[in-house]
């Protein structure tokens, strides 16, 4: 007997999504095979309309699958009703969105406490993991400060923060550096690759930048639906 | 998630859109006012005139010719002084039973006159009625058997007539004729508009032979106990329907004024408080309009907020607290001010208030259910909105 292999972060068998958009069925996916490991770094990389944001939706368990089998974490998502779904979503998903998606009237630490509000996680618990997430992603100095009050790139840290603050097991980073300029783009990066490097979280990103992907050790190329190029096997 | 926090949430989403909120509070504001204030004025009225009749004395019974009740003409009296005796026969007590005759007349000492209402009475007057004498003494049988022209003044009249005088043992001149007047009431203010204090007692048999008639207005008797009202008010209406088989008799008793008017007050008030309660309902409408709007605004937070693991059952709970924040904030806003104003209607004009609890009670528990029931639709498109849809909002 081997010893269980480690549940894969993501693991999908022949996924399908299709909208109905009036009266007319569109596939968006059609059939996609995929399985990301614990801790990989991988881009998602397609043209737009190619279904990679649908895709994104489906891992981020945002969205359900028409068709087809989804295990997050070795569960398979069909089994989970909405709560137990946001709960997931809560538990083992961090999310970084290109436009930030902050509450912007809210300081900081609040904002990057959100997730474990809804953990049930006691205040004072809630501030010291905020507080360190914060830290981590060098906005120890700006707790207090409200999104309103910060630059694009300091925006997305504190998202990144949040992502990070209730210990998932993926960040899932949907064209993280898209409103930001080069320099804080590559910061983000940064931060994103040594998040992965040093706490073993997997980070699945979607973009349709070249620069960003060429920084994944894994290019997954989406085009109408489908996979068309996995730079690292879909066995791995 | 904890009720702590989602309050605390809520109480911050209604800081941050403050005069939104302090005007979809307004609404509430007004019908909880309007609700508190109209039935503590309903309820004052009600209060006064109970008051009025209680002040009359105890266990009374009026004894009036015709029918008594809404629509009845006004009958021409037959009853006399012969009849005034056969109900003290059927009462048995004498003392008991007093009589009036009324008549408007005017009343003048030197230059001053006055009009007064003439009531023509008996020695028993103050066994039936509560009506305090301030100095004198009341009208004595021999008064009444010898037809003495005295007179005892309403509080009122004595004042305007005599100023700081005292009138006892002066004359006043009644309808050209002179009397003395031999005692002065308290003032004990007006039943059913009747201004007690401008009545000007005189012997019912002097009082008769002024107007010129016979005749006398009602009988009066006073019941010994609760108990025995009911029994004695259906010997008296027997005895002078026997007596009188073509006419008709009626006894009230100050239970069956209070009964009458006590309903038709209550009525009144309650009318007063749906009217009110409308408003209630209408301020309910504007917070379920403005928390559609506000769940249409915040759609994309509402995705954030469940990207980042809110159930259904969180974002509906946040936004129906928000709903039922506004209406019970509102509601206290409007029993502060409700309360405010009606003792400020007490106080300030001769309305009669008086707060009653269950109308703070129920115009509170309405605005929260006012919250809750107009809050659910907002609160459940909320919490149902797809995730996906929502982040995508603009």
């Amino acid at each position: 007997m081997t010893a269980p292999e480690p549940a894969a972060a993501f693991e999908a068998v022949d996924l399908r999504r299709s909208y109905q958009l009036d009266g007319v069925s569109v596939d968006a996916l059609r059939g996609v095979d995929l399985r990301i490991g614990q801790g990989e770094f991988v881009a998602i990389v397609g043209p737009s309309g190619s279904g990679k944001s649908t895709l994104m939706h489906l891992l981020g368990c945002l969205d359900r699958p028409t068709s087809g089998v989804l295990r997050v974490g070795g569960v398979d998502v069909a089994t989970l009703d909405d709560t137990r779904l946001a709960e997931l979503r809560n538990r083992t998903i961090g999310f970084v969105f290109q436009s930030f998606h902050l509450l912007a009237r809210t300081p900081a630490l609040d904002n990057v406490a959100l997730p474990l509000v809804y953990r049930g996680v006691p205040k004072a618990e809630r501030r010291a993991r905020a507080t360190a997430a914060l830290r981590a992603v060098g906005l120890g100095h700006r707790l207090g400060h409200r999104p309103s009050q910060m630059s694009g790139g300091e925006q997305q840290r504190v998202a990144i923060a949040r992502a990070l603050v209730g210990d998932p097991k993926v960040v899932l980073a949907d064209e993280p550096t898209g409103n930001l300029d080069t320099r804080n783009g590559e910061e983000v990066m940064g931060l994103l690759e040594r998040l992965n490097a040093d706490s073993g979280v997997a980070v699945v990103l979607v973009t349709h930048e070249a620069e960003v992907a060429a920084r994944a050790r894994r290019r997954i190329h989406v085009r109408d639906g489908l996979v068309e190029a996995d730079s690292g096997g879909a066995g791995r | 998630m904890r009720t702590a926090e989602a309050l605390r949430m809520a109480l911050e989403a209604l800081r941050v859109n403050r005069l939104r909120s302090t005007l979809t509070m307004l609404g509430v504001v007004i019908g909880v006012l309007a609700v508190v204030i109209l039935v503590a004025i309903g309820t004052g009225a009600k209060n006064a005139v109970e008051k009025e009749i209680a002040g009359l004395g105890s266990n009374i019974i009026l004894v009036v010719p015709g029918q008594v009740g809404l629509g009845a003409a006004p009958t021409q009296s037959r009853l006399d002084l012969s009849d005034v005796a056969y109900v003290r026969r059927v009462v048995g007590d004498p003392a008991k039973v007093t009589v009036a005759v009324n008549s408007g007349e005017p009343v003048r000492v030197g230059r001053t006159e006055v009009f007064a209402t003439l009531t023509g009475t008996d020695q028993n007057l103050p066994n039936i009625f509560d009506r305090p004498l301030r100095r004198g003494r009341y009208l004595s049988a021999t008064d009444v058997d010898t037809r003495r022209r005295v007179a005892i003044l309403g509080a009122e009249v004595a004042a305007k007539l005599f100023g700081d005088v005292d009138p006892v043992g002066r004359q006043v001149t009644i309808a050209g004729v002179r009397f003395r007047v031999i005692g002065v009431y308290e003032t004990v203010g007006s039943t059913f508009g009747v201004a007690r204090d401008q009545e000007v007692h005189v012997p019912v048999t002097t009082a008769q032979r002024l107007i010129g008639l016979p005749r006398i207005n009602g009988i009066a008797i006073g019941a010994s106990g609760p108990d025995e009202i009911e029994p004695l008010q259906r010997r008296v209406v027997a005895a002078l329907d026997a007596r009188y088989p073509d006419e008709k008799f009626s006894a009230v008793t100050q239970t069956q004024l209070l009964g009458t008017i006590g309903t038709v007050l209550t009525m009144l008030t309650g009318v007063l408080a749906a009217i009110a309660g409308i408003s209630l309902l209408v301020g309910g409408v504007g917070v379920s309009n403005i928390m559609l709007v506000s769940v249409r605004e915040r759609t994309k937070e509402i995705g954030l907020r469940k990207a980042l693991g809110a159930r259904q059952r969180d974002i509906l709970g946040q936004f129906l607290i928000e709903a039922v924040l506004l209406t019970t904030i509102g509601g206290l806003i409007g029993i502060l001010l409700g309360v405010g104003g009606a003792l400020l209607i007490q106080e300030l004009s001769p309305v009669p208030a008086a707060i009653t609890w269950w109308s703070v009670a129920l115009a509170f528990g309405v605005s929260a259910g006012v919250g809750v029931f107009f809050g659910v639709a907002p609160a459940r498109r909320a919490g149902r909105l797809d995730p996906v849809v929502a982040l995508r909002a603009e």
